[in-house]
């Protein structure tokens, strides 16, 4: 079951890559980049697997599976970076992180 | 009829993928997270990947977005950022969204990318394939993701320790 083109998993996918990339760079809470991050992280998936489906290869999705890994293990240890940080600092929002700067 | 299904499942997906980005306070913009994901399992049974739909409900939907909802409930971050659309950063946010749009867009709509006809694959002998696949090609990249997996749940235990020298200093 092939619902639509390949074009249109891709324009999917780079709407959400957009997205993600955009509230990278605009939101200033911290856990909102990292959620960002994570949007970024699943449209490439979603890339991934249209274009194995395509192709009829499996690599893609064997692919996806260690990308899924990976990103959980991120975001384990980017989740205990910002409750360090906050822990010390008391905030999560960028703009008043900015000692390196100074 | 499949069509209208890939049409709902992608207007769903961006929708939510937006409110993660814009939603001021941080509960509802990874509630948001979750459905977004729910929206991209549903594109994902709809290219065959049934496993991986699974795989990205159970992982991705029910540990990595409830740990996201547990850190932000933790946290208790009161809704003090001010989402204003200014600055140099939301120029360029803006400037990049359009860049990259334009830039996979028009390589995914000038017939770049040629869309040959899928070559079915065996609905039930997937979970075998995955398993031949990972057990055989990828079987070095499965041992090194189980390494990865146990530093990094070190690292997270070291990071989350309490260290008494910085609670004095602070």
């Amino acid at each position: 079951m092939m619902t639509a083109s390949l074009n249109a998993y891709v324009i999917v996918s780079a709407v959400l890559f957009a997205i993600g990339f955009f509230g990278v760079l605009v939101r200033r809470n911290t856990l909102i980049v990292f959620m960002s991050l994570e949007l970024m992280l699943i449209a490439s998936t979603l890339a991934l697997v249209a274009f194995s489906r395509v192709n009829g290869t499996m690599d893609g999705n064997v692919f996806v599976f260690f990308i899924l890994t990976v990103a959980a293990a991120e975001v384990a240890v980017g989740l205990a970076i910002i409750v360090a940080l906050f822990r010390r600092r008391h905030t999560v929002q960028i703009d008043q992180l900015d000692t390196l700067k100074n | 009829m499949a069509p209208f299904l890939f049409l709902l499942f992608a207007i769903f997906t961006v929708l939510c993928a937006v409110g993660v980005v814009v939603n001021k306070n941080a509960v509802n913009a990874s509630i948001c997270l979750i459905l977004c994901l729910v929206g991209v399992a549903g594109l994902f049974v709809q290219l065959d990947a049934y496993l991986l739909a699974f795989v990205l409900l159970l992982v991705y939907a029910g540990a990595v977005a409830a740990l996201f909802l547990f850190i932000v409930m933790l946290l208790d971050v009161q809704g003090k950022e001010t989402f204003g659309l200014r600055g140099i950063r939301t120029i360029a946010g803006f400037v990049a969204f359009a860049l990259l749009l334009a830039g996979i867009g028009s390589v995914a709509l000038k017939g770049q990318i040629v869309s040959s006809v899928p070559v079915p694959v065996a609905g039930g002998a997937q979970l075998k394939l995955y398993a031949y696949q990972l057990f055989t090609t990828y079987l070095l990249p499965v041992q090194i993701i189980g390494f990865l997996l146990l530093i990094s749940m070190l690292g997270v235990i070291v990071l989350s320790k309490k260290h008494p020298t910085a609670e004095d200093a602070s």
